[in-house]
């Protein structure tokens, strides 16, 4: 049901790696999966509003007053990796 | 030393009997003897201090310094959280979790972080990346997952109650798995805000402990709007602890579609009896049907992965957390994320990612949203006929560790009875209601939104006069 | 294709605005500028784990302001939707931005030219938050491909609105216009500072070339971020020409997003990412509908005043001034509530000329505005009215401001003081210039005789004469008189 081109493409676009072995593996279980969530696409749905939120709140609106904010050395405290106060990024081919 | 709950815990410290410190001690030292593999961390030196605090402060706390275990999950400002995976290891928050934060103001002592499914993903702790979690009933079966370390560490008397949060089940099952008390409150009842998220739209904390009582008691202490929390509810009236003792006049609806196939025939008959239980209390009994209900499992797992591909897409090892050595972006994303993440997650980033991608966000994620809303109204329907409604919380007992790891849909059956409140947003809670084959089964009572309290009333009722007083096999 | 063929050119704009908040579009850090790297951030903006989005109400306001004065219509209600891409500068993976319900929608925009005005109409506008900053720090340059790049989150998550236009547009140097005079509404109404240098507006184009009375769109290709209207327009103008040449040429544009290089005024093709983007748009679930109800957006509507071209408008139709002075005059509120305060009391097109002209050189050299001179609008019409009832002459006027702008003093007081005021006795003057005719016969008779060129010799005897203090347009009317 689901091809290994559509499994490379679908773990390019959540930038996970796969190896071949993982990448038939998940081939295998996603169309396991997809095959017992499938009777959905026969439901009559046409006049059935999505839902979204079940709780009923509009307009929850922040004042715009700053509050506390992180010194930079506990901004960065957690980071594998920085340089120049700043977050490393790996090179950008 | 008896293991207190908190409730009898509290009286003691009040009157003078114990202190903070010496419960505190206790928890700790149970804790540290962890045969079940309930803790991720413990956060000693922290507790013990703040004990010492409150026990020496003019006034008591309402809390009084009992000690409780935190599903790791949940962000502890300095405290290691990994929400049970290799990509957020040796990862100390910056903040505290807003219910958290409202807990120990109320003068709970957290101990320590208690094991999980990686991301929540899961119904068996056995998704945790660092350890597997026994239950305490039997240490060949799994304690039910995702909160299973919050629901196993309760369940052996470390500490008399817990946090856990639940997607689709993941606090109400372990309960039901371990023979404890499990509460999902209404989404929005309590703030998420520091709550690793999974899935949104479905992810609540709420209440692991031994008595309904103590489930009120601590829901009571972390409900209400958080300012950092736009779906977080104003909570208008207070929690209240129950002392019911009769269900006259009470409609209970029995879920038909929840005693069909499927169901294990010691739960099937364990939620009779106690069916037949509530009946004998005054209850009215009548048999409800969710249709939509059957559809339920589908549209979560296309929902919640859905929006854990997007709540997951943060973890790309430059702000923190793990990072893997690569030669460019790309790669550095994809192996960081690739080794960063156990199979589950994977899978269920990898499901969420394609029901929202072009060419398919109409035939499953939109389909599912959809259903979901036909979830919704068959509970509505079902709420103008009855006041609650009852089911088993699991289909089955605690099963054997491996028994499901390699079957995904079979694992994701496990959630089959809670999916539809979470969908739905629906309080339930989960009290142990009798024993099969020597491990304790599950009863599930789901009221409508911010019934709580009618929920914890029939809950203590119905606790009461099933008296589940077995204990563990590995306790006793 | 024939080069018979006339073909015109087809552009819609969209712009990003960052909203003028004290604060963050999802958390309460302070929005800055040029402050060192990662001095604002939170968890919430670092995207922790367990964060959560909070919107600022203030860029829910000030978004409503931008679509209103873009003559949108408000929609009832809006949602927030999350925009799935990994980079670096993007800590959630995610921006969260609107997408099929924004907050306002089918709007116009007029824009005033020389010689006359055009209207934009306005697709969209909807709130989102802005991306961090990579910041590139060189190693000592001694290996290429050594250089590091960072994320400075400071910048991440600020609030902007995106404007978005329909194909409206027919040449570069409207696009430039029409880009210039948003700013001007932008500015005055307190949305964004529009700093392009600082990247509080950016604009991106689309362009594209058809046959001239075709109704299709041709393939259109996107210039990225251009950060300034010069750069806007010549990078649009080497758009416009590459696609016109290839359309000559026979060949096909294709659809692409173009950087504009304006130290070469070349045009790159910016490489297209691994694969084609795939946004994965769903309900940001974190966060609940806006819905600004009817009389809050009414009482924004209201608080509007008039618009800027509304205001340029009014000001040439009624006011009778020029194009280039009301576009001078309003580039702030505050000048433009200034000039319209002398013009109530003076002749619009003097009090135009005075303010654009002496007033604006006087100061220059203190760095005052106008309005927080001491030359109030009252002293600058009394001043205006002096010369224009040619009671001193423009130099004096010229003398007496600068008093004014030190004193702040009456004009007319100084005026006296000075002894400044023009003869405008007929009589008086009459004599005066009689007399200058008697004593040069020689002039006069030349004068007379059709000489033109002398009258500007006896004007400077009578000023000589009088010390200045004569009317010079009295002067040669007089002289002519005499000698006509
Ligand atoms: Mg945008
Ligand atoms: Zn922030």
């Amino acid at each position: 049901m689901i091809d290994p081109d559509t499994v490379r493409h679908v773990a390019r676009l959540a930038r996970l790696h796969l190896s071949e072995e993982e990448q038939e593996t998940m081939r295998e279980e996603l169309s396991g999966i997809l095959e017992h969530i499938e009777h959905i696409t026969s439901l009559d749905l046409d006049d059935v509003p999505v839902t979204t939120h079940v709780v009923e709140l509009e307009n929850v609106l922040g004042e715009d007053v700053t509050h506390e904010e992180l010194s930079a050395e506990e901004a960065l405290r957690e980071a594998p990796e920085v340089a120049g106060g700043g977050f490393s990024v790996p090179r950008m081919g | 030393m008896e293991a207190l709950t908190a409730e009898q815990s509290i009286a003691a410290i009040t009157s003078g009997q114990t202190s903070s410190e010496e419960l505190v001690e206790e928890a700790l030292r149970r804790s540290e003897d962890d045969p079940w593999g309930a803790f991720l961390a413990l956060d000693g030196e922290r507790a013990r201090r703040r004990a010492k605090e409150i026990d020496a402060a003019a006034e008591r706390p309402p809390l009084a310094g009992v000690p409780i275990a935190i599903k790791d999950v949940l962000s502890t400002r300095d405290l290691e959280t990994t929400a049970g995976s290799q990509i957020l290891k040796g990862f100390r928050p910056l903040y505290t979790a807003t219910c958290i934060k409202r807990l120990e103001r109320a003068g709970a002592v957290v101990v320590g972080k208690t094991n999980m499914d990686e991301f929540a993903m899961g119904s068996s702790t056995e998704n945790s990346s660092y350890q597997l979690t026994l239950n305490p009933w039997d240490m060949e079966t799994v304690p039910g997952g995702s909160s299973g370390g919050s629901a196993a560490t309760v369940a052996a008397r470390q500490v008399p109650w817990s946090l856990g949060s639940d997607t689709g089940g993941s606090i109400r099952q372990p309960a039901s798995l371990c023979g404890v008390v499990g509460m999902k409150p209404t989404y929005g009842a309590v703030s998420r805000y520091g709550l690793i998220a999974f899935a949104s739209s479905l992810d609540q904390v709420g209440p692991l402990a031994r008595t309904v009582r103590d489930s009120a008691l601590l829901l009571s202490h972390i409900v209400g709007q958080d300012p950092r929390d736009s779906t977080s509810l104003d909570w208008w009236k207070p929690i209240e602890v129950p002392d019911t003792e009769r269900l006259d006049g009470v409609k209970i609806g029995v879920i038909s579609e929840m005693l069909e196939n499927g169901i294990e025939s010691g739960v099937k008959s364990a939620t009779e009896a106690a069916t037949a239980t509530a009946a004998e209390l005054g209850a009215e009994i009548t048999e409800v049907s969710l249709p939509s209900s059957r559809h339920g499992i589908a549209a979560y797992y296309l929902i919640a992965p859905a929006e854990a591909s997007a709540n997951l897409a943060r973890f790309d090892g430059m702000r923190y957390g793990a990072r893997a050595a690569a030669d460019d972006l790309l790669e550095h994303y994809e192996r960081t994320r690739g080794e960063g993440f156990g199979p589950e997650v994977k899978r269920r980033i990898m499901l969420g990612t394609f029901a929202l991608a072009s060419g398919y966000y109409e035939a499953y994620y939109a389909r599912a949203q959809r259903v979901r809303t036909l979830i919704v109204r068959d509970f509505g329907e079902a709420f103008e006929k009855v006041d609650l409604l009852l089911s088993p919380t699991s289909p089955t007992t605690a099963f054997k560790i491996g028994e499901r790891v390699d079957d995904p849909y079979a694992m994701y059956m496990s959630d089959i009875c809670t999916i539809p409140m979470s969908l739905a947003g629906l309080p339930a809670i989960s009290i142990p209601c009798g024993v099969a084959d020597g491990l304790p089964v599950g009863l599930q009572l789901t009221g409508p939104a911010f019934s709580e309290n009618g929920l914890f009333s029939v809950a203590h009722a119905l606790e009461q006069a099933i008296d589940f007083d077995a204990l563990p096999e590995t306790l006793s | 294709m024939s080069t018979a063929v006339a073909l015109e050119p087809v552009i819609g704009i969209e712009i990003h605005v960052q909203l003028a908040t004290r604060t963050k579009m999802f958390c309460r850090c302070r929005l800055s500028f040029g402050d060192p790297p990662n001095t604002h951030t939170c968890p919430v903006c670092l995207a922790h784990p367990g964060v959560l989005p909070v919107v600022n109400g203030e860029a829910i306001r000030l978004g409503i302001v931008a679509a209103l004065a873009l003559g949108c219509e408000i929609a009832p209600r809006s949602v927030f939707h999350r925009k799935n891409y990994f980079y670096p500068d993007l800590p959630k993976a995610y921006q969260i931005s609107q997408y099929d319900e924004p907050l306002g929608v089918n709007g116009h925009f007029s824009v005033l030219k020389p010689e006359g005005e055009f209207e934009v109409g306005i697709t969209r506008v909807h709130l989102e938050e802005d991306a961090a900053k990579l910041l590139h720090l060189s190693s000592g340059g001694r290996r290429a491909g050594a250089e590091q790049s960072v994320v400075d989150f400071n910048r991440g998550g600020t609030p902007l609105a995106e404007i978005v236009t329909e194909p409206d547009l027919r040449s570069a140097a409207d696009a430039s216009e029409f880009l210039k005079q948003l700013r001007q509404t932008m500015r005055q109404l307190g949305v964004s500072d529009c700093n392009m240098e600082e990247g509080s507006m950016r604009a991106d184009a689309n362009v594209s070339v058809r046959p001239v009375g075709s109704t299709e769109l041709g393939t259109k290709t996107e210039l990225k971020n251009m950060n300034s209207f010069r750069f806007l327009e010549r990078g649009i103008e080497a758009e416009i020409a590459r696609q016109t040449g290839m359309l000559e040429a026979g060949e096909r544009v294709v659809q692409e997003t173009l950087h504009f290089d304006p130290a070469t005024g070349e045009l790159h093709s910016l490489r297209s990412k691994e694969e084609a983007h795939d946004y994965r748009y769903f309900p940001e679930p974190d966060l609940v509908p806006v819905v600004p109800g009817r009389e809050w957006v009414e009482q924004i509507r209201t608080s509007l005043g008039e618009l800027p071209v509304d205001r340029r408008r009014r000001w040439m139709n009624e006011l009778g001034i020029s194009y280039e002075d009301a576009e001078v005059l309003s580039e702030t509120t505050e000048l433009g509530a200034y000039f319209e305060d002398v013009a109530s009391q003076v002749d619009a097109k003097s009090a135009a000329n005075w303010i654009r002209g002496e007033l604006r050189s006087q100061l220059k050299d203190t760095g005052d505005t106008p309005w927080e001179s001491k030359a109030t609008p009252e002293r600058l019409a009394e001043l205006i009215q002096l010369v224009t009832d040619g009671a001193i002459g423009s130099s004096a006027g010229q003398e007496v401001l600068a008093e004014v702008l030190v004193s702040g003093r009456p004009p007319a007081e100084i005026v006296d003081e000075k002894g400044l005021r023009q003869i405008q006795d007929t009589d008086a003057l009459g004599a005066i210039v009689d007399q200058i005719l008697a004593d040069n016969p020689k002039e006069t008779g030349q004068l007379k005789g059709g000489k033109q060129k002398l009258i500007g010799f006896f004007v400077g005897q009578v000023m000589k004469e009088t010390k200045g203090s004569a009317d010079p347009r009295k002067v040669q009317e007089l002289i002519r008189e005499r000698t006509g």
